[in-house]
């Protein structure tokens, strides 16, 4: 691997990286040019649509799609046989375990419908109209069975059974019973009873969260057209075309470099976009009418059929001593995980004593299918509601103590050499260097009145790196074009080119950024687990670092010299001492005559990805009357190892701190007694609108990643880690009553407050 | 049913298109006038990606039918720049980084350009509650608001 | 040799052992020594990606993450993140 040491201008003053120009795309998104997922119109192309399951369990005996094949207009119609049964078991697909026998199963549904929402059949017809018509005249005959929502309930023998094939992995001996338990995990090291006898103060708390949706505004959408001799091209919004190709090849029996998927601009993924839902069955509809067929999904199919993160029971004892240690802390985490198993509760149960530093931990977390759409990742899959319940925890054990919540944190705080609680120890991190920042902040002193309340929370994301592959192509003018893998969710291709630009040395609108498609580069993981700025970024580095070497030996050549002796120094090279130099659009003019085009390539599995932790301050104020709770002020302080273009490292922690404000305040999917959904929509799914917020102010700390050439840390995922633990302990202290169930909704908080008065 | 036929004025051009008497003005805007720049985010009026001006009035484009739009004056996304000059808050919300993925700001740019045109030095909280009806989910808000009023400030100097 | 420490899930399943000295030269020979010596780890390693932290560095999906002599190795699993 090349040398990823940062330029020798990052000892001295980097010019570029750490600026703020405006970002390259900006022009086409703020004129309505830019091309999301549904802006695409082709010719002859047909509209497809879904029907979906009007119950939460039930057995498909039968569907009769003859009426609908028959209408005018109508081109396909497909069912769960249009698409491949797949065996259990777990295969690698990009770099993640996938079983597609769920996978399948959860795109359309075969045996069962497994939630209000699950796809059962799908039709092509030449207008919107006709499409809407024709799903009404499919027959599907559904026997219905009895459902379990609550994961609670779903563990108890006697449950209704969602997967007669699923027996509890983790567990010593493996149960010969069928359960709703797809997986035991447990972490920790160290003697929990003996921690906890030692402590002078011991709290233990049940805390519980409602299923939330990532919320993107713009909904599932793509257009596949699939050629007579089985080629394919879907253009899809999504956050990984890679990944896409990867499970609609699988889906659909096709070779994967048979599919060329396109990524669409994005309108917002946040983890919800890592997954097909569409995508194969508009390939396997434009398979079967031999035309494009386009699809979009409505906003209450996006809730309904689309993956929420889990819903979630945890329990939390923590034991310290008097004067502020923790000697012990032990967690029960039960996620479900939707119809099929695979919540995030391992991710959750790894990071929620993550920014301690414990001897005695544990932590075990039971995975559990429900009645419900199929979990997808949310930004920091589990470690928002891990978090909750031990940062709300936490809080109460400084309390009880006596103990600021910012001294205590920083008495038990996570640093360099601590170990996990899953285990390794931990590089550099800045926790330390946060929680000393939320101490210092004006926000930490401001005097607070009646009815109000402060609070405190930190948190903790692993950040991840992964396959990447970029290029660098030189134009015959001098101007740098790259292109990634990784489609740009906020602003990416702003840092990806400014890396750029400060290698080379040359202005920033020298360079051009695009996303490529899967036939233009090697295999890219998905733009996820925050990501993108360190592993494209360090991709496109070392590409820059050999195309440099390059233009050297080319600058060698023309003045016949050593390439020893050529330097490369702002956008030139320059011959040691003599005050020769020769631009980049001089080198790249003559390419062809000095040896070829030039361009640079790599292709990595990046490692070194470094955890990323903050800490959060808000203040609120509780309505005695109503119960309602407005955040009066919010700071949110991060370590982001560099912050490459700062604009777009506030704009992570701003947005991410007030999705946790939702989430803490006001989303939940909420069901009726059928199991179906009773709120999939804007109106009374309440995601925090304009006013519900004041601003987010952000202080961004540096604890550079000695791993990445710019010390780049990923942050896109943590902001949203700490936001519901700081709210509900700031609820906490502004009415006396400790909250323990998400959302602090109005009417819970009132009932709880009203309780406690007339207590 | 026999599609209808509406003429009417988009961004100042004079237009034609047949559309279904139940297709909103966005499906018409977006999939007969191939105008993508106004987004669907809900098709039931809450999230105000879809806004567009008509008769100088601000209105979801999702709850508007497209004949209802005849005879009358539409303003979209796409009209906001003057050639290659961007519109003050065009520019301003690059100036900001007021945008992430970008799918809500079109309808934030038209909206924020009814306010600005009916009050030109809005308070913050004006700010913020004339725009509750555009729902952001990737930035929290904080730079639109910033620079909106920017912009007006821009605006109010010219 | 290399030891590889294990807690948790996959200490209960190796039978409560929490350190193993382990003379695998990858990441690969490695998972295929713990699931032959500790058959009840063999599902669980394959149902899950396993990253594999070598003195503290996570490496995802690398079969060939040089395991020296002296490391400290843990099984962590794979994180995609959202």
């Amino acid at each position: 691997m090349n040398d990823m040491t940062p330029p020798k201008a990052a000892q001295q003053h980097l010019k570029i990286v750490g600026t703020r120009p405006l970002r390259p795309d900006g022009v086409d998104k703020v004129t309505g040019r830019a091309k999301f997922g549904a802006d695409i119109h082709v010719p002859n192309m047909l509209i497809g649509k879904v029907l979906r399951s009007p119950h939460a369990h039930a057995r498909i005996k039968s569907i009769d799609v003859s009426r609908a094949q028959a209408l005018k207009g109508v081109k396909a119609v497909i069912t769960s046989a249009d698409l491949c049964d797949l065996p259990s078991e777990f295969i690698p697909a990009g770099e993640m375990m996938v079983n597609f026998k769920d996978m399948t199963r959860n795109v359309m549904a075969r045996e069962k419908a497994l939630y209000e929402g699950h796809a059962v059949a799908a039709v092509a017809a030449v207008s919107e109209a006709v499409a809407a018509q024709a799903l009404t005249l499919i027959e599907v005959q559904y026997e219905v069975l009895p459902h379990v929502m609550d994961v609670a309930e779903a563990m108890q023998a006697g449950a209704p059974l969602l997967h007669d094939d699923m027996f509890t992995i983790g567990v010593e001996p493996r149960p010969a019973k069928a359960s709703n338990i797809a997986k035991r995990v447990e972490f920790g090291f160290g003697d929990l009873e003996a921690g906890f006898a030692r402590a002078d103060v011991i709290v233990e708390r049940e805390f519980a969260t409602k299923p939330v949706h990532q919320g993107y505004i713009e909904p599932h959408a793509c257009l596949a057209s699939v050629s007579e001799d089985g080629q394919a091209e879907l253009w899809c919004t999504t956050q990984g075309q890679f990944i896409v190709r990867a499970f609609c090849a699988k889906l659909l029996g096709m070779d994967v470099s048979r599919l060329r998927v396109t990524a669409s601009e994005i309108g917002g993924g946040f983890g919800g976009k890592t997954v097909v839902y569409l995508e194969p069955l508009a390939l396997a509809l434009s398979r079967k009418a031999c035309r494009p067929v386009k699809m979009t999904m409505s906003r209450t199919d996006v809730f309904r059929a689309s993956g929420p993160t889990s819903g979630a029971k945890i329990w939390v004892k923590v034991g310290a001593t008097r004067d502020g240690r923790i000697t012990a802390a032990d967690a029960l985490l039960k996620y479900q995980a939707g119809a099929f198993q695979g919540s995030p509760v391992q991710p959750g149960a790894m990071c929620a004593f993550a920014p301690y530093d414990l001897e005695n931990v544990r932590i075990v977390g039971f995975d559990v299918v429900v009645n419900r759409p199929k979990v997808a990742a949310y930004r920091a899959p589990g470690g928002p509601i891990a978090e909750f319940a031990v940062e709300s925890v936490i809080d109460e054990v400084a309390l009880r103590i006596g103990m600021d919540p910012i001294e205590f944190r920083l008495k038990n705080a996570a640093k360099e050499g601590t170990r996990a609680p899953y285990g390794p120890k931990l590089g550099p991190i800045g926790l330390v260097q946060t929680l000393e920042a939320a101490r210092a902040h004006a926000h930490y002193r401001a005097p607070l009145k009646a009815n109000q309340g402060r609070g405190v929370a930190s948190g903790f994301w692993f950040n991840i790196g992964g396959e990447t592959c970029a290029s660098i192509n030189l134009g015959e003018d001098g101007s740098v074009g790259l292109v990634v893998g990784t489609p740009d969710i906020g602003g990416s291709r702003a840092s990806l080119s400014m890396m750029v630009a400060e290698e080379f040395g040359i202005p920033l609108d020298q360079v051009h950024a695009i996303i490529g498609d899967t036939t233009s580069l090697g295999f890219n993981f998905l733009t996820g687990g925050s990501r993108v700025t360190f592993s494209s970024g360090m991709a496109l580095v070392e590409a820059a670092r050999d195309v440099i070497r390059q233009l050297r030996e080319r600058a060698a050549k023309i003045w016949e010299v050593a390439v020893e002796e050529v330097e490369w120094v702002e956008g030139h090279a320059r011959l040691s001492g003599k005050g020769k130099t020769l631009s980049l659009a001089e080198l790249a003019k003559t390419a062809g005559k000095t040896g070829g085009p030039i361009i640079g390539n790599a292709a990595i599995n990046a490692t070194g990805a470094g955890p990323s932790l903050a800490t959060h301050l808000v203040d609120v104020e509780v309505d005695p009357e109503t119960g309602k709770v407005t955040i009066l002020r919010y700071t949110a302080i991060q370590d982001a190892g560099k912050a490459v273009h700062p604009s777009y490292v506030e704009g992570q922690m701003q947005g991410g701190a007030v999705q946790g404000i939702g989430w803490a305040l006001n989303e939940e999917y909420i069901y009726d007694d059928k199991g179906r959904m009773e709120n999939p929509g804007f109106l009374d799914y309440r995601i925090p609108v304009c006013s519900d917020v004041p601003m987010i102010d952000t202080v961004i700390v540096e604890v550079p990643n000695p791993r990445h050439p710019y010390g780049v840390r990923g942050v896109g995922e943590t902001p949203i880690v700490p936001p519901m633990a700081a709210i509900a302990n700031a609820v906490s202290h502004a009415t006396g009553v400790r909250f323990t169930d998400l959302p602090m909704s109005p009417p819970r908080v009132l009932a709880a407050i009203d309780a406690q008065r007339g207590a | 049913m026999a599609k209808q036929h509406v003429t009417t004025t988009v961004n100042g051009d004079t237009v034609e298109f047949l559309c279904e008497t139940e297709q909103t003005l966005l499906d018409v805007l977006r999939d007969e006038l191939y105008l993508t720049g106004s987004k669907e985010g809900c098709a039931s009026g809450d999230c105000g990606a879809c806004s567009v001006m008509l008769d100088g009035r601000l209105v979801c484009s999702c709850l508007v039918l497209g004949v209802e739009a005849a005879g009358r004056k539409v303003e979209t996304i796409e009209g906001m720049a003057r050639g290659e000059v961007l519109h003050p808050l065009q520019q301003k919300f690059l100036e900001h980084a007021a945008l992430q993925c970008g799918i809500c700001t079109p309808g934030f740019l038209v909206a924020a350009k009814a306010l600005l045109e009916k009050k030109p030095n809005p308070t913050e909280t004006e700010v913020r509650y004339w725009l509750a009806g555009n729902l952001c989910r990737c930035t929290g808000y904080d730079k639109i608001v910033r620079a909106v009023l920017d912009a007006a400030a821009v605006m109010r100097s010219a | 040799m290399a030891r590889l420490i294990l807690s948790g899930t996959l200490q209960k399943l190796a039978g409560g052992d929490a350190e193993l000295e382990i003379d695998a030269r990858d990441v690969k020979q490695l998972l295929r020594m713990l699931s032959e010596r500790y058959p009840a780890l063999a599902p669980h390693l394959e149902s899950d990606a396993y990253a594999i932290a070598i003195d503290g560095e996570i490496f995802q999906d690398i079969w060939f993450a040089p395991i020296g002599p002296d490391s400290e190795v843990h099984l962590i699993p794979a994180i995609r993140g959202g």
